[in-house]
């Protein structure tokens, strides 16, 4: 962990002006970026989910289930990147035993395990008990061994019963919403309610924070569906694109507006802190947020997306412009986690120096590390459709199927 | 083995609750007794002119005064403090540190600190535009209302009775929050321990009557250490004849580390 002489000759001088002897290393890396990121595309997808079921939009019927899927993917992939960065993992467990219940980091646990054990899993159990309990009649093996310990040994599927899992799992999804916003709003809190840092501390990041995290779980989804569907031979459904398009519009337009309201606050604020951060902005920030978040992630996207929804285009080609739009809001939203992490630890708290972060490719820290933490999820989502097939047949009236071209 | 619970082993009504009658106020008692150990009020004193004489079997709160017009810059209490607390020799890590101010005729002050100003600083090389310079030591400023205490997820960092803010080695979990919390830079992650780590008043030293190291070596008398509100403590007769200020006032941490001579430019 010893930090080699050329590393901390090259960090010192690589930093302009003053900074304080301990922040010169960051502290934060590439893997707390990552754990923002994948709430982000929980909270995200599971309110997606929850506009079919609670709001009643019937053109996302076909990925309502997928996406209840990717948020349990995400889910459980989302602490393993704050597991790793700790100095003793050995010792996480103490934040659920003995925790600090005035510290904003402690109630981590108990946000995820409501989110996970309440809401995700309970859902997704109420709205999957039939298919279950009829796959454990009809498959064989280890499969039909499998879904007979899902099924919790409750087999009734009367018509009753049906009704009565429909009401349940509606009313965990109002449930639902709240606590998603919960989840997401309180990873923002966990960064807005450090006064200590000017960059972080303000009382917009948690709705900033749940903003990105639906317009990134929407793009999440709409990239999985498109892909799912290619997977299957069949085109995803334009009815269901345009609706999910569209909802991704409105998203981004909220979100953009409040990152907006948030850097006119700070500027005509200009409290002391505002000549560090434009420095910050223009000598440090400048690709990752002017370039990446700003002008790739939002105004190309939103561009794409509008040329898509509303632009008189072949149908085709409107899947390539949302297909793209949606791999861009990404990258603009891993974007947006990048400059509030990192971004967040390259100016000194003496407001007179800027410091640097240097990415490896190995290690803990490193970028494959974080790469593989991003796959991941997408792994046990591969487990996951494959255990619960998320396809009903009743999609296609949604969309259509075709034959591959 | 099925129906062995029968009603003679369960409570009656009236047995649970006279058990309830007893158990609720003892339950308060202690958690307010608990609450009045974890660093209450009674020593959480930041202001130095309200802090004497409570006495209520609280014990004082420890502080420093640093005067920055006797400070020369040496680095011994740097150097002093690496060798007494085992802080890691790299340039990166600190329990307490010096910076060098200069402020030129015209235009932003320069701060420099070369590895924590523990060899020393170099001369000023355009001396004819330098208005004044100074020196200004920081540590920990053991805050009365500590942000790193209030974010630490297991409650490893923590304030003594005497309102040292002090961390568990044993317990700190390596999340690195006290760190990010900390508006004074005080605190940095031990590259061996991987726990937080930051000045403790040497905590050790104190409770035997010794001075914390940096006191201890420094030649000019520039740090004063002593318990807040005693008449008989250094400290508090240094705070009685100086004006002092604290640093980062406006985020109401309320350090208990307090500076004579430190002009505006100081953060």
């Amino acid at each position: 962990m010893h930090e080699s002489v050329a590393d901390i000759a090259q960090i010192i001088s690589g930093a302009t002006g003053y900074v304080y002897p301990n922040e010169y290393l960051l502290q934060w890396g590439l893997l707390i970026v990552m754990y923002p990121f994948l709430t982000g595309l929980v909270a995200g997808a599971f309110i997606l989910a929850s506009l079919e079921r609670v709001l009643g939009i019937k053109e996302l019927f076909p990925v309502y289930r997928l996406s209840l899927l990717a948020a349990l993917a995400f889910l459980l992939a989302a602490p393993l990147p704050l597991l790793a960065h700790l100095g003793h993992p050995e010792r996480s467990l103490e934040m659920f035993l003995t925790p600090n219940l005035n510290s904003a980091m402690a109630m981590f646990g108990f946000v995820y395990a409501w989110y996970l054990l309440v809401v995700l899993l309970l859902e997704i159990w109420f709205d999957y008990r039939k298919q279950i309990v009829i796959w454990s009649r009809e498959k064989t093996g280890a499969m039909k061994f499998l879904y007979k310990i899902l099924s919790l040994g409750i087999d009734d599927i009367s018509p009753e019963a049906l009704r009565f899992d429909d009401k349940i799992g509606k009313f965990i999804t109002i449930v639902g919403v709240p606590s998603a916003f919960l989840l997401h709003g309180y990873v923002g809190f966990i960064f807005g309610s450090v006064k200590a840092n000017p960059w972080w501390s303000s009382v917009l990041m948690p709705v900033v924070f749940l903003f990105s995290a639906i317009v990134s779980g929407m793009a999440v989804v709409l990239l999985i569906y498109m892909v799912t569907a290619w997977f299957r031979w069949k085109k995803p459904g334009m009815a269901c694109l345009h609706k999910m398009g569209e909802l991704l519009l409105y998203a981004m337009l909220v979100d953009l507006a409040l990152e907006m309201l948030d850097f006119i606050h700070r500027l005509y604020e200009s409290e002391e802190s505002i000549h560090i951060l434009r420095d910050l902005v223009a000598k440090r920030l400048f690709i990752s947020l002017i370039i990446s978040q700003v002008v790739l992630g939002s105004l190309c996207p939103l561009v794409g997306i509008v040329f898509a929804r509303f632009g008189k285009l072949p149908d085709e080609v409107r899947r390539m412009l949302y297909f793209l739009s949606a791999m861009l809001v990404l990258i603009g939203i891993y974007s947006v986690r990048w400059n509030v992490v990192i971004g967040g630890q390259l100016f000194s708290k003496s407001l007179r120096g800027l410091t640097v972060y240097k990415t490896s490719l190995l290690g803990m820290e490193g970028l494959f590390m974080s790469l593989g933490l991003f796959i991941l999820p997408f792994v046990i989502l591969y487990v996951l459709v494959k255990i619960f097939p998320p396809w009903t047949g009743n999609e296609e009236s949604a969309g259509e199927t075709a034959a591959p071209s | 083995m099925k129906n062995k619970i029968s009603s003679k082993n369960l409570l009656s009504r009236r047995q649970f609750l006279d058990f309830c009658r007893k158990a609720v106020p003892t339950g308060l008692l202690l958690v307010t007794a608990g609450a009045g150990r974890a660093g209450g009020p009674g020593h959480s004193v930041a202001d130095p002119a309200s802090a004497g004489g409570e006495g209520q079997g609280t014990l004082r709160p420890f502080g420093m005064a640093i005067d920055i017009r006797k400070c020369i810059g040496c680095g011994r209490c740097v150097n002093a403090c690496k060798i007494e607390n085992n802080v890691p020799r790299e340039p990166l890590y600190f329990r307490t540190w010096v910076e060098r101010y200069i402020l030129p005729a015209e235009g932003e002050p320069k701060v420099d600190s070369p590895n924590g100003g523990l060899d020393g600083f170099p001369e000023i090389a355009e001396s004819n535009s330098v208005l004044k310079s100074f020196f200004v030591p920081k540590l920990c400023n053991h805050c009365a209302n500590p942000p790193c205490v209030q974010v630490c997820p297991v409650g490893a960092t923590f304030q003594s009775p005497d309102g040292v803010v002090l961390v568990d080695q044993k317990y700190c979990v390596g999340c690195r929050y006290c760190i990010q919390a900390c508006p004074y830079g005080a605190r940095y992650l031990h590259p061996e321990k991987l726990t937080a780590d930051k000045c403790t008043f040497c905590y050790h030293r104190i409770k035997k009557d010794l001075l914390p190291a940096c006191v201890e070596v420094c030649p000019t008398q520039a740090r004063v250490f002593g318990e807040i509100g005693s008449h008989s403590s250094p400290l508090w007769r240094f705070i009685r004849a100086n004006a002092t200020t604290i640093l980062k006032a406006e985020l109401n941490t309320r350090p208990n580390v307090f500076y004579a001579g430190a002009s505006s430019e100081v953060r």
